[in-house]
C-alpha cells in the first residue's frame, strides 16, 4: 500500500460586521423578513451604481495588518460572471488582480505542541449572494436577497496543511483572529464564517501536487474535519483502484457524511473576470493604514505569550485563557482580585469549574452567572484558609445557581473550615473509638487505612476540617501519641 | 484571430443565449470580425504604459460612511416581479 500525503488549502469567507452593505445603504442585520433589506442596488435595478463602504475597507486592512501582510495601496474590483437566481446582476463584484490584502501568514499549534506557519496567499473584498429556499414551495424556489451585497472578506490560504486536523486548527485560529479584531461575529450557524476546502493527495516524497477537488458548504469545524477525511479516503481509493481524480467542485452532505459532485458549478467555472467599470480603483494611503494600525488590539498570540510569562502559566493554559478577548479579560480581572502570585489558582478555576459550568448551560463567557469579582472573592476564601478547595466547588455551584456571593453562602451554609485543633481532635477521638478493629490493623502495619480514617473524620465534620491540620493530628493520634 | 463554432457555442452557453442552427454561421462570422477588429490593439506598443483598470485615469474610488440609509420598500419593488410568495421572489425550481 502506497504512503499518501494529504495537501489542503482553505478559502474562508468571513462576513464583515458592518451595519450596511458593501455597495449600498441597506442593512445587514441577520434574520430580517425576506427581502426587507434588499434595496435597488442589491436588486440590480438598471441605472444604479455601487458606492464602496469605507468600514469594509478598514476591516480588510485591519485583518491584513494582523497577519503581517502587504496592504495594496491600489486595488481593483472585478466582475465574476455567472448566472444563478440569487445573484440578480449576473455577476458578483469581487477582486481578482490586485486584492486589497496580499501575502501574509498565521501560526497554528500542532498536537505535539510544535508551531507551524500557514501562508495566506491573499484576502479580498467581495459581496455575498442572496439565498435560495426550496422548502414548502411547489415546483419553485424562493429568493431572499437580504444577504445579497453583504461584505465578505475571502481569505485564501496556501496549500500548506497536511491533515484534516491541521486544516481545522488553521480555521479555528482564523476564527479566533477575526473575532479578536471585531471584524466578523464568527457565527457559523448563521453563515458568517464559512469554508471551502481544496483537497488533493500525492505519494509521499512527490513534489508535484495531485489533482484537487474543491469541497463547498463546510459550516462547522466538525464538518470540515469529516469532509476532508472522507474526501481523502475517496481520492486514495479512486487512485489505488486505477482511476484518477478529476478537478471538480464537490458538495459535502453532512447527513450522509459524503461528498458528491456539483456539475452545475463545473459548467460555470469560466467566470470571465474583468475590471468593474462602475468602480474606480481603490486607493489606500499610508496614513489610512497607520491609523488602522493604531486600532489593532493585543492579538491572540501576543496575549498568550504575555499570560505565560507574566503569570508563569503553561503554554497550554495561556492559550486556552486567551482563546477569546472576553475569556482573557475575565481571567485578568480574577487575577487582579487575587494577585499575580495566585494566577495559577485563578487559571485552574477559570478553565475548570467556570468553563464546565458555562459548557453545561451552553453560555458564552459574557453571559456567565458568576462574575470575575465574585469568583475572585471565592478564591480569596481558599487562599485565606476559610474553606478548602473541595468545599469551594460546592460554594461555586451554589453561587452559580443562587447568584449570591461566596461569603454569604459560606455563612448561610456553615461551610467555614474547622481550624480549631481541639475540635478536630475531638472528631478524631470519636472516629478512633468507633473503629477499634481498623485501629488495631493500622497499628499492625496496614498503612493504607490512614485514608479510611481521614475519610471518616471528614465525614464527621461535614468535610470542613482543615486537611493539613487533620492529617497532622490524625498521624499523631493513630501512632498512639 | 477567428472564432471556431465550438467557441461560439461555449460563449452562447455561458451567456445563456439560445442560438439556432441557422443563426450559428452568422454569429461565427460576425463575432470573429469583431474580435479581429479589437485584435489590432495587440499591435500597439505599450512598453512603459501602466495598465489602466478604468478610463478615468488618476481618479480613485469614493467611499461612503457605513450607515443604513435604505428603508424596507420590498412591496413596492416586488410589484414588478412575475411571482412572489411570503416576501420571496419565486423562480423556476433550482436545486443542487
Amino acid at each position: 500500500m502506497m504512503d499518501w500525503e494529504v495537501v489542503i488549502g482553505l478559502e474562508i469567507h468571513a462576513q464583515l460586521a458592518t451595519r450596511s452593505k458593501i455597495f449600498s445603504g441597506a442593512a445587514t442585520a441577520y434574520g430580517a423578513p425576506p427581502n426587507t433589506q434588499a434595496c435597488l442596488v442589491d436588486l440590480a435595478y438598471p441605472g444604479v451604481l455601487p458606492v464602496l463602504n469605507a468600514e469594509a475597507v478598514r476591516m480588510a486592512v485591519k485583518f491584513g495588518l494582523a497577519i503581517g501582510a502587504q496592504i495594496s495601496e491600489r486595488s481593483i474590483f472585478a466582475r465574476k460572471n455567472y448566472f444563478y437566481p440569487d445573484l440578480p446582476k449576473g455577476y458578483q463584484i469581487s477582486q481578482y488582480e490586485q486584492p486589497v490584502v496580499g501575502r501574509g501568514s498565521i501560526t497554528i499549534a500542532l498536537d505535539d505542541g510544535e508551531a507551524k506557519t500557514i501562508g495566506i496567499t491573499r484576502a479580498h473584498l467581495e459581496e455575498d449572494a442572496g439565498k435560495s429556499l426550496h422548502e414548502g414551495l411547489a415546483n419553485a424556489s424562493g429568493i431572499d436577497l437580504n444577504r445579497a451585497g453583504t461584505p465578505l472578506l475571502e481569505i485564501v490560504s496556501e496549500p500548506d496543511m497536511r491533515s484534516a486536523k491541521e486544516a481545522v486548527a488553521y480555521m479555528k485560529k482564523l476564527h479566533m483572529l477575526v473575532r479578536y479584531l471585531e471584524i466578523c461575529d464568527g457565527n457559523m450557524q448563521e453563515g458568517s464564517f464559512r469554508c471551502d476546502a481544496n483537497v488533493s493527495v500525492r505519494p509521499r516524497g512527490e513534489r508535484k501536487f495531485g489533482t484537487r477537488a474543491e469541497i463547498k458548504n463546510l459550516n462547522s469545524f466538525r464538518f470540515v474535519e469529516k469532509a476532508i477525511q472522507h474526501e481523502v479516503a475517496r481520492q486514495i481509493d479512486l487512485i489505488e483502484s486505477g482511476g484518477h481524480v478529476v478537478q471538480e467542485t464537490r458538495l459535502y452532505d453532512s447527513d450522509k457524511d459524503e461528498t458528491r459532485s456539483m456539475r452545475s458549478k463545473e459548467e460555470a467555472n469560466d467566470y470571465r473576470y474583468f475590471p468593474d467599470p462602475d468602480l474606480l480603483p481603490l486607493a489606500i494611503d499610508r496614513e489610512f493604514i497607520e491609523a488602522v494600525r493604531t486600532t489593532l488590539p493585543e492579538l491572540p498570540d501576543q496575549k498568550a505569550a504575555r499570560f505565560a510569562s507574566a503569570f508563569q502559566l503553561s503554554a497550554y493554559d495561556a492559550q486556552v485563557l486567551s482563546a477569546s478577548r472576553e475569556m482573557g479579560a475575565y481571567f485578568e480581572a480574577v487575577v487582579e482580585h487575587v494577585g499575580a502570585a495566585q494566577a495559577k489558582l485563578a487559571a485552574n478555576w477559570v478553565m475548570g469549574e467556570l468553563s464546565s459550568a458555562l459548557n453545561r448551560d451552553g453560555l458564552e463567557i459574557d453571559a456567565t452567572r458568576v462574575g470575575s469579582r465574585s469568583l475572585g472573592g471565592l478564591l480569596q476564601r481558599i487562599i485565606d484558609g476559610t474553606i478548602s478547595g473541595k468545599i469551594a466547588k460546592e460554594v461555586f455551584e451554589a453561587m452559580w445557581s443562587e447568584g449570591r456571593e461566596a461569603d454569604a453562602i459560606i455563612e448561610a451554609k456553615g461551610l467555614r473550615q474547622i481550624t480549631d485543633d481541639g475540635a478536630i481532635a475531638r472528631a478524631i477521638d470519636t472516629v478512633i473509638a468507633a473503629n477499634p478493629q481498623q485501629l488495631a490493623d493500622y497499628r499492625a502495619g496496614k498503612d493504607k487505612l490512614f485514608g479510611f480514617f481521614v475519610g471518616q473524620v471528614m465525614k464527621a465534620t461535614g468535610g470542613k476540617a482543615n486537611p493539613a491540620q487533620l492529617n497532622a493530628l490524625l498521624k499523631a493520634k493513630l501512632g498512639g501519641g | 484571430m477567428s472564432l471556431t463554432r465550438q467557441e461560439v457555442e461555449k460563449i452562447a452557453h455561458l451567456a445563456r443565449l439560445r442560438i439556432t442552427e441557422q443563426e450559428m454561421p452568422v454569429y461565427v462570422h460576425s463575432l470573429s470580425a469583431i474580435v479581429e477588429f479589437v485584435d489590432q490593439l495587440a499591435k500597439a506598443d505599450v512598453a512603459g504604459v501602466a495598465p489602466m483598470a478604468h478610463p478615468l485615469a488618476g481618479q480613485t474610488q469614493r467611499l461612503r460612511a457605513d450607515e443604513v440609509t435604505e428603508t424596507d420598500r420590498h412591496e413596492k419593488y416586488q410589484a414588478n416581479a412575475p411571482a412572489v410568495q411570503a416576501g420571496l421572489y419565486l423562480v423556476p425550481r433550482v436545486i443542487e
